[in-house]
């Protein structure tokens, strides 16, 4: 397969009523990567999961997993993917064993063959010790780890998720991140993930951010970054839309206004906070300059913060 | 594709969904006094209240069955109906939230999730049917081999009846609001008019139509006929066996096809 992506979309459209979901998406995803996709609530991420999952038809354009077609062929694509949906799959009332030997029945595995296919994930995962515990009485770590193994059964060469780490305490969402990475690095499966946690994107190897249904920028999370320059300024102001229209005016550089706080891209931040100061010395409450995170970049791209709650700016977030 | 992975495609599927449910509801035992509590006090209450002021079916004008005989087959009908209830909000919950997402988003014959919620649902009803038709001798019927093979095999119809209509009203839904108008306004009505509570010959004509035109009718006549296999009192049921039995069938086919119909249609 080289170096062909494993999953594509072409100019992919959706709507839901008057409503876009995806306006023209064209991402393609290189094999054996975490690959996140990264956006705010409404911004199409979850209408592309589902639309890569073969559970919604999609609209216009095409999307495929390893040159199938995710409707004309859906059957060879549900079998290429395992699936972590945000809400778990796991019947509760099951133990972990018969939740694993259930699925594996979905996908046409049966007997001796499932079954030692099965141990083996519980091993792999930790899991083997609580193979007959009802899944209602794990936490949801386990649950989480359980939900992996099980789609995995099959061996998939994409592993998709979405929000995986919904619900879950920072612990539990360090050990999926390193359960990916070993199924990148040990079996070189594909994992696509939606979040809208920066930290969580900043982990992954690609990042494509979503805003509004577009797909607004895709690459690493460091040349991300460094599309920002060197440094972030961050400037608390008596009038903060004044004042980032007389920067904008008098030094010619990108200033945001997020909250009542005003962001600077700057690539020689020290030197540019001294000449700041002398220039607006009584406008100034107070400044910070650090090194740019995804969230910058979110900004600088959107005009507005991921978390940004203002209505209006940010539209309808009516989940899709 | 070769033939044999299209039938394991489909047979493994039917077969570990319908364990599942049967699983799944030894392990909630609260769900038997719903299903099966409900109707027990229902049949002992009216039963009991209207008692001998009702007389049904004498063959020779004089021995007519009481109420609390009469009643007993259409309780029965609602244990099943109750079940198929239950295994409507289920689907509803799993579709969206559940076990049921990762189920659409596999390799299977979409048919075979159909297949195993029907007989998964229809053994649950089938099961409390039975545990209830151990009481018919308190109900003045008299159980032999042959009428409880009769009526077992009835029960797994009506449950593919009314667990197929189950399925076929919670696909098209999205979520479990307005379900209850769906029960009071529909499901509980049908039940009504099946010849449960009341025969038709007493009914005003209007009510007597709508009781013939109800597919239920022939279930709980058929269950009827099922009771009293090879007795007196089954000469005198209307409509006949041959009718009640092919109408019941006919209606779980009908049914589950519709079902299936659903469910291969949405992708």
């Amino acid at each position: 397969m080289g170096d062909e992506p494993i999953v594509q979309t072409a100019d992919l459209s959706h709507r839901f009523g008057n409503r876009v979901a995806l306006d023209k998406v064209n991402l393609a995803v290189a094999p054996g990567l975490i690959f996140a996709l990264l956006g705010p609530n409404g911004s199409g991420k979850t209408t592309l999961f589902r639309i890569l999952t073969t559970l919604l038809q999609p609209q216009k354009g095409m999307a495929t997993v390893g040159g199938a077609d995710v409707f004309a062929e859906r059957a060879l694509v549900r079998r290429r993917l395992g699936i972590v949906f945000q809400h778990p799959s796991l019947d509760k009332k099951l133990s972990v064993r018969e939740n694993i030997l259930l699925q594996g029945s979905l996908y046409g595995l049966s007997g001796p063959r499932l079954k030692s296919i099965g141990r083996e994930l519980l091993y792999r995962f930790g899991l083997l010790d609580r193979a007959g515990d009802r899944v209602e009485t794990l936490s949801g770590g386990l649950q989480r780890r359980v939900e992996l193994a099980k789609c995995l059964l099959h061996r998939p060469q994409v592993v998709v998720l979405d929000e995986p780490s919904t619900g879950l305490d920072p612990g539990a969402r360090a050990d999926l991140m390193q359960m990916l990475r070993e199924l990148r690095n040990e079996d070189g499966v594909t994992c696509l993930l939606t979040t809208h946690l920066m930290e969580e994107a900043e982990k992954c190897d690609r990042v494509a951010v979503f805003d509004r249904g577009r797909l607004i920028a895709c690459d690493s999370p460091a040349i991300l970054k460094s599309t920002l320059g060197g440094e972030v300024i961050t400037v608390r102001a008596k009038n903060a839309d004044h004042f980032a229209e007389a920067v904008r005016r008098r030094l010619s550089v990108g200033a945001t206004v997020a909250d009542g706080v005003v962001y600077i891209d700057s690539d020689k931040g020290h030197e540019f906070v001294s000449t700041l100061v002398s220039m607006f010395r009584d406008e100034i409450e107070s400044v910070t300059v650090g090194r740019p995170t995804l969230d910058d970049v979110f900004l600088h791209l959107t005009g507005h913060r991921l978390w940004d709650g203002a209505p209006g700016k940010e539209g309808s977030h009516a989940t899709n | 594709m070769p033939q044999t992975d299209t039938a394991v495609r489909w047979y493994l599927p039917v077969l570990s969904l319908w364990r599942r449910e049967v699983v799944r509801f030894l392990r909630q035992r609260s769900r038997v006094v719903g299903a099966l509590g409900t109707p027990i006090v229902f049949w002992v209450l009216i039963g009991s209240g209207i008692g001998r002021s009702f007389r049904y079916g004498a063959p020779d004008g004089a021995n007519g069955m009481d109420y609390l005989e009469y009643s007993f087959p259409g309780m029965t009908v609602l244990i099943v109906l109750f079940t198929a209830v239950i295994s409507m909000i289920s689907i509803i919950e799993d579709r969206r939230e559940g076990f049921m997402q990762a189920v659409l988003a596999a390799p299977l014959a979409r048919s075979s999730i159909v297949f195993g919620k029907l007989l998964g649902s229809t053994t649950l009803a089938v099961g409390q049917a039975a545990l209830f038709l151990a009481l018919a001798p308190l109900a003045g019927v008299t159980l032999s081999l042959g009428s409880i093979a009769a009526s077992l095999f009835i029960l797994f119809v009506l449950g593919i009846d009314l667990c197929g209509l189950g399925f076929c009203i919670a696909w098209s839904m999205d979520s479990t609001q307005g379900f209850h108008a769906i029960i009071n306004l529909f499901l509980i009505p049908m039940w009504l008019l099946s010849g449960a509570l009341f025969p038709p010959d007493g009914a005003f004509r209007w009510l007597a139509w709508a009781m013939m035109a109800n597919p239920l009718t022939y279930g709980v006549t058929a269950l009827r006929h099922a009771l009293y296999w090879n007795t007196d009192a089954a000469l005198v049921l209307a409509p006949s066996m041959p009718v009640s039995v092919a109408i019941t069938i006919g209606f779980a086919v009908v049914m589950a096809a519709l079902a299936a119909r659903l469910v291969e249609r949405k992708g």
